[in-house]
């Protein structure tokens, strides 16, 4: 076999952690460069194997490492990767490295500790992108589930106890539902492996038993999402998390619930899938409810960060509003109305952008509320006003990252809306136009509470005539982000060609069920 | 020539990319950049025009792939027709104009380099939505210039009202947006492409035309009722008209190149490229309605008005529901043609007033001595208000020349203005299809030379009104040049369009432009109606139209006028004082206050919305997380699912614990052993790795000095060398590794100890270790 790359860039961050383990505590300048440069070597084999990916196949998984693990329970160690996880793993090495970069100018306590959990939540996040294995999957879950507490409880605000047990619980909570469904599926297909089983179509004669392990696997992926009414551990979560420790969680930690339902939910129960989403349509209105109700607690907000973190509830609403509409299509993926499959591969590729263009959007966004927060203390945004004339900068690259999350036409975020309501209009066209109703309130609230709130009117200079605009290494975090936005926003081949060639895959194989 | 299409938005687009780079540190930089951008834009425009003339056939030209979604595959690409080039040679040209004239009138201000670079990316905006082959990238393009309006109406942004009148612009437009790309993509589903090839193909056209969707309503009807929504809010119909006059507080020059000459008529260029679908569909009356309940009520909140960019503004929507009546009537060459002269003479009109109200503040400033930094808000002073000017003619002598060039273009005065032929064309056209249209078109053409004429007397006619009146004086050549040449245009351009029909000149002037711009049509005849063709001209149509423009001239300059008006206020307005004689002065104010139809926005939509969001929140808090919590405290202590299992965990299972337990207790048989193990096997083990590091380290010290000295002395024949070489082994190495085990043994003795501290981090510290080692035991079953 040759090189083993994705468990060499899994396991990287261990080795980093190792290392870390045996640096003095008092060597903070080591330990930071080991944490930088480690989250460096991982960002650069992520951008290999996404360029490898796009290269050869995005539509077959590549560089598949297939060992038995526990053979007597039949759980392999089965990593791959396809179009579909090759993206989200070079976001989750982007960040990570990003994060580490900017943790290097601000965090000062216990960094020991604070870099070896980054280190060990990176591991779990890329595991669970590469994961072909449904017990392999589950365990990098919850590996990915302690740093992410302790992160909140150690290094949070005010409120980080309370946040990070509501977090854990509430996660756990799902990820219990979801071993479940792992289960059932074992002992429905007795395979392990997410493809397999998918192609096995699982309880396809007991509906019954197919709706039990469904909405398992759904519950636990919604509850990370977060669809509503799931979302509201994510407000707290948000609100209390160190800046980094918000830019993971909304860049690639609720990712994780959009690839599940993506990998798993979607692909082994596509009936149930359809079942729920238009016969008795609970998804639907699940996401439609995100999406609009989402929005409009946004515009409710006066809390900056937490109105940030509404908006991601709002914004991968629209993700599961594009996996109702591929699930729609599910009936006419095999058919002959060619239509109906590029509806719902419209659909799902939109549900895929918008994941990974809300993981740009929302990571720039919330280190944009740290980089506020940590000079002025607050986040208010009564409290603001004119501020565009202090802090030009600050405020140039706000604009363009606001104007993408609200899904403005050459940036990152209009691509995914797009093709979410392509998808959507075909099958579920009531549901589109109420879908759409979201954008303006999206508009509202990023334009009148963010921008006009902070950056326009007049400047109490007393209190921000002093302002200090952004430092250099402030500016190193954010330009790929912001570069990212305007690129894949002009020119979104790379991304939409990586996606697409493994969602049309997807919904052939389901057509052939 | 037409492959160079798409490198006309490309001279802006890097403008403003320069610009924002870096240039922007230089002022001079900045606007070098931006007219040298928009110069190259203008000189392809003009190529790829007159490539056009020459072979008018429209023709795709591809650009780039730009992605494959399922199976349909998008590509970019250019396409231009006769429309779109006389679009591009329109709008560039405009642009040029505007930019010069900007030199002068921002040249004062502090920001003015952000300025050339949104202008420029507007700029590069229009042009690519004009030459782009697909409506998908005119839908970018389009939201693009949204958001330089947004920029620059917002562009003092100091200043309260200027930013929420940037909100207000781009939230209305948002809504209409959102119709629009509803439109897109129900059209992108129903024909699997965007490109105008595909979803203006006759065969396509005529499917989507008759095949139901909602009701009796065809897909083309449902898709076309979508785009028109888009067209309500770029090109501001009522009801969706409330963000334009608000726009006005952006810099003069950009509410004339974007808010009066061409971004707003993006909305009408859109309803002209979708004209394939909108003739088929059975909504062209929706269409027509709205036009002209849009001309008429504009026109009269227009007469009620004061501050002189306001009037223009409800000019401009006036005058845009004219374009759109006229799309809704089928005449679609006299829409682009009136389209065409209006961006001239209403970028003449804008700019006028821009250089008037630079001519006031500069009295203003000479009048009151002190320094006032340009565009600072004064509240009992307002540059833009007419009352406060007055006999301005003599003091700016060419400003008042060309604003009355292009006042008279708005009104329509016969022969000698652009306005005129267009207004006529559409006039001409409306009274074959519509009456109701045309009747509606003609009174509101009527109060449009009214209202011209009362802005024209009010600026420039009687006598000073206030002391920077007094003062003004005419802007230096770099603002004046351009109202020159766009004067020039507005009297001149209407010829190119002269019907045949047209007594006496229709027979000596072709009617190039009708000629010309019917040619985009030449694939669509057949389902083309009458209406298509401008032929037909009517006597009583160019009658009526002449005795509205003249009687609205007339009768304006007889209210406003021949006695001047002295009062400096709005109650001092003739036409009020007359309409309360009259018992009509509640219709006076409705007007002025535009027919309370921002009000009602603000109650019915803004308010509740804002209400329904508060609730929502407070839904959010206090049910649904409320709700989480109480079933998560449920398990806690207070809650009801704990005391029962506390109660089963107590009395069932810790009972039997308890019971099995006493054996390990302190009196039982199990404990005593329990502790002795933990004392003499734990501990012992404990300290005996201790003891045993220490014993080790002893062991080998013996070692070191009993042996392997002797061993060293016993050998002497070795020699000295050797002997000292085992010396220094000995003392660094050896040693040292016999310090590092026993050290090491120390290290884990403490760890281990440490492990036991019963502190919650370090518990969670060992489940993190734990994870690590069973990560560890994976990497370590995969070898195998």
């Amino acid at each position: 076999m040759a090189v083993p790359v994705l468990s060499a860039m899994l396991f990287t961050p261990l080795v980093g952690a190792l290392l870390l383990l045996v640096v003095p505590r008092e060597r903070i300048g080591l330990i930071r460069w080991l944490g930088a440069i480690t989250a460096f070597l991982v960002l650069l084999l992520t951008g290999y194997v996404w360029w490898f990916v796009a290269r050869s196949d995005p539509g077959e998984m590549q560089l598949v490492e297939d060992v038995a693990w526990i053979p007597g329970l039949n759980m392999r160690y089965t990593v791959g990767v396809d179009g579909l996880s090759a993206p989200m793993v070079f976001l989750a090495g982007l960040l990570t490295m990003l994060s580490l970069f900017y943790s290097g100018f601000t965090v000062t306590e216990r960094v020991k500790e604070y870099y070896l959990l980054f280190l060990l939540l990176e591991t779990g996040m890329l595991g669970v992108f590469l994961s072909l294995d449904l017990i392999l999957f589950y365990v990098f879950w919850e590996v990915g589930l302690v740093p992410m507490f302790l992160l909140i409880g150690v290094w949070g605000g005010e409120r980080r106890e309370y946040a990070a047990i509501k977090f854990f619980i509430y996660t756990l909570a799902g990820s219990v539902f979801g071993l479940l469904g792992i289960l059932a599926v074992h002992f429905q297909t007795g395979t392990f492996n997410v493809l397999d089983a998918a192609a096995a179509a699982p309880f396809a004669d007991n509906p019954t038993w197919a709706t039990l392990a469904f909405w398992a696997l759904f519950v636990a992926f919604a509850i990370k999402i977060p669809v509503f009414p799931f979302h509201t551990w994510l407000p707290d979560a948000h609100t209390e998390a160190p800046t980094t420790g918000s830019v993971i969680l909304a860049g690639i930690l609720l990712k994780l619930g959009a690839y599940g339902m993506m990998r798993v939910a979607l692909p082994l129960f596509p009936e149930r899938f359809y079942y729920f989403s238009v016969e008795v349509p609970i998804i639907t209105v699940m996401a439609l409810m995100s999406i609009v109700y989402g929005a409009l607690v946004c515009l409710a907000q006066w809390d900056l960060k937490r109105l940030v973190a509404y908006s991601s509830v709002a914004h991968m609403g629209y993700v599961t509003l594009g996996l109702v509409a591929a699930a729609a299509a599910w009936h006419g993926l095999s058919g002959s109305d060619g239509g109906m499959f590029d509806a719902a591969a419209a659909g799902l590729n939109g549900a895929a952008l918008q994941q990974f263009s809300h993981g740009i959007v929302t990571g720039a966004m919330f280190f944009l509320v740290g980089m506020i927060y940590q000079r002025t203390h607050t986040r208010e945004l009564k409290a603001f006003g004119g501020l565009a004339s202090v802090v030009p900068t600050y405020y140039g690259i706000t604009m363009v990252i606001a104007f993408a999350s609200l899904g403005l036409p050459g940036l990152i975020g209009f691509w995914s809306e797009l093709f979410v309501f392509r998808g959507a209009i075909r099958l579920i066209p009531v549901a589109a136009f109420i879908g759409v109703v979201g954008v303006v309130f999206t508009a509202g609230y990023v334009l009148w509470k963010i921008v006009q709130n902070m950056f326009l009117g007049t400047l109490d200079r007393q209190r921000w005539g002093e302002l200090q605009d952004l430092t250099w290494w402030e500016r190193l975090t954010l330009w790929p982000l912001v570069l990212l936005t305007i690129v894949l926003g002009v020119y979104p081949a790379p991304l939409i060609n990586s996606f697409n060639a493994a969602a049309t895959t997807l919904l052939r194989a389901l057509g052939q069920r | 020539m037409r492959e160079l299409a798409w490198m006309i938005p490309v001279g802006p687009f890097a403008a403003f990319g320069l610009i924002a780079l870096g240039a922007h540190r230089s002022k001079g930089l900045s606007q070098g950049l931006a007219i040298a951008g928009i110069v190259i834009a203008v000189v392809l425009s003009q190529l790829v025009f007159l490539g056009v003339v020459i072979d008018p056939t429209p023709e795709r030209v591809p650009v780039a792939n730009w992605y494959t979604l399922g199976t349909e595959r998008a590509v970019l690409s250019t396409q231009v027709d006769p429309t779109d080039a006389i679009m591009v040679a329109m709008v560039s040209f405009v642009c040029l104009l505007i930019f010069v004239y900007s030199l002068g009138y921002m040249e004062a201000d502090r920001r003015s380099s952000r300025y050339f670079a949104y202008v420029s990316l507007f700029a590069g905006a229009m042009l690519g939505a004009m030459v782009s082959g697909d409506l998908l990238a005119l839908f970018i393009f389009w939201e693009i210039m949204g958001t330089c309006s947004y920029l620059l109406i917002g562009f003092w942004w100091e200043r309260e009202s200027a930013s929420r009148a940037a909100l207000k612009a781009f939230l209305v437009t948002k809504v209409g947006d959102l119709f629009l790309m509803m439109g897109l993509v129900l059209l992108y589903a129903q024909v699997g492409s965007l490109a105008y090839s595909d979803v203006f193909d006759p065969e396509t056209v005529r499917r989507l035309a008759t095949t139901p969707y909602i009701g009796s309503l065809s897909v083309a009807s449902v898709a076309v009722l979508l785009l028109f929504g888009g067209t309500m809010g770029k090109s501001a119909q009522f009801p969706l008209h409330v963000w334009l006059p608000d726009a006005m507080e952006g810099p003069t020059p950009a509410s004339a190149l974007i808010h009066a000459a061409t971004m707003v008529s993006a909305g009408v260029y859109l309803m002209i490229r979708a004209f394939p679908l909108l003739s088929v569909s059975q909504v062209m009356p929706v269409v027509a309605s709205v036009g002209v309940v849009t001309a008429l009520y504009a026109s009269i909140v227009a007469v009620a008005q004061s501050d002189i960019k306001r009037v223009l503004a409800f000019s401009t929507i006036s005058q845009l529901g004219y374009m759109v009546a006229a799309l809704g009537i089928g005449a679609y060459t006299a829409s682009l043609f009136h389209l065409v002269t209006h961006a001239f003479f209403k970028a003449l009109l804008f700019l006028a007033a821009g250089s008037v109200i630079h001519g006031i503040e500069h009295g203003h400033r000479h009048t009151f001595g002190h320094a006032v930094p340009a565009h600072v808000p004064e509240p009992d002073f307002s540059p833009n208000d007419m009352w406060k000017m007055g006999g301005l003619a003599f003091r700016m002598p060419v400003t008042a020349a060309t604003f009355l060039a292009g006042g008279l273009a708005l009104s329509g005065f016969p022969v000698l203005s652009a306005g005129f032929w267009s207004k006529d064309e559409i006039l001409a056209q409306a009274w074959n299809a519509s009456r109701w249209v045309f009747w509606g078109l003609v009174i509101a053409a009527a109060i449009t030379a009214f209202y011209s004429a009362r802005q024209i007397a009010l600026t420039f006619l009687g006598t000073p009104r206030s002391k920077a009146a007094v003062y003004a004086r005419e802007n230096k050549t770099v603002m004046v040049v351009p109202l020159i040449v766009l004067a020039l245009f507005a009297i001149c351009l209407g010829w190119v369009g002269i019907p045949h029909g047209f007594p006496l000149l229709g027979r000596i002037v072709p009617n190039w432009f009708g000629d010309f711009s019917s040619l985009s049509l030449v694939g669509l005849a057949d389902t083309l109606g009458e209406a298509g063709h401008p032929e037909q001209v009517a006597l009583p149509p160019l009658v009526f139209g002449m005795v509205a423009t003249l009687g609205g001239l007339a009768s304006g300059w007889w209210v406003y006028g021949r006695p001047a008006v002295t009062g400096a206020t709005l109650e001092h307005d003739p036409l009020s004082q007359a309409m309360a004689r009259l018992r009509l002065g509640w219709l006076y104010r409705a007007a002025e206050q535009r027919f309370y139809i921002d009000a009602i926005h603000a109650a019915v939509v803004v308010g509740p919305t804002l209400g329904l969001a508060k609730v929502c929140s407070w839904i959010d808090r206090k049910v649904i997380d409320a709700a989480v919590v109480k079933f998560g405290r449920g398990f806690g202590e207070g809650g009801r699912i704990a005391p029962v299992a506390d109660r089963v965990d107590r009395k069932l299972i810790d009972a039997a614990v308890v019971t099995f337990g006493k054996g390990f207790g302190e009196g039982g048989r199990v404990a005593p052993a329990a502790d002795r193990i933990d004392r003499r096997l734990f501990d012992g083990l404990t300290e005996g790795t201790g003891l045993l590091s220490s014993l080790v380290a002893r062991i080998v010290v013996v070692l070191d000095g009993g042996v392997v000295d002797g061993v060293v002395n016993a050998s002497g024949f070795l020699g000295r060398g050797l002997a000292n070489l085992s010396d220094l082994l000995d003392g660094s190495v050896l040693d040292g590794l016999v310090r590092a085990v026993a050290g090491a043994f120390g290290v884990i003795g403490r760890w281990m100890r440490r492990i036991q501290t019963g502190l919650l981090p370090d518990y969670l510290w060992n489940a993190f270790m734990i994870i690590l080692l069973l990560v560890a035991v994976l990497v370590m079953f995969r070898r195998i």
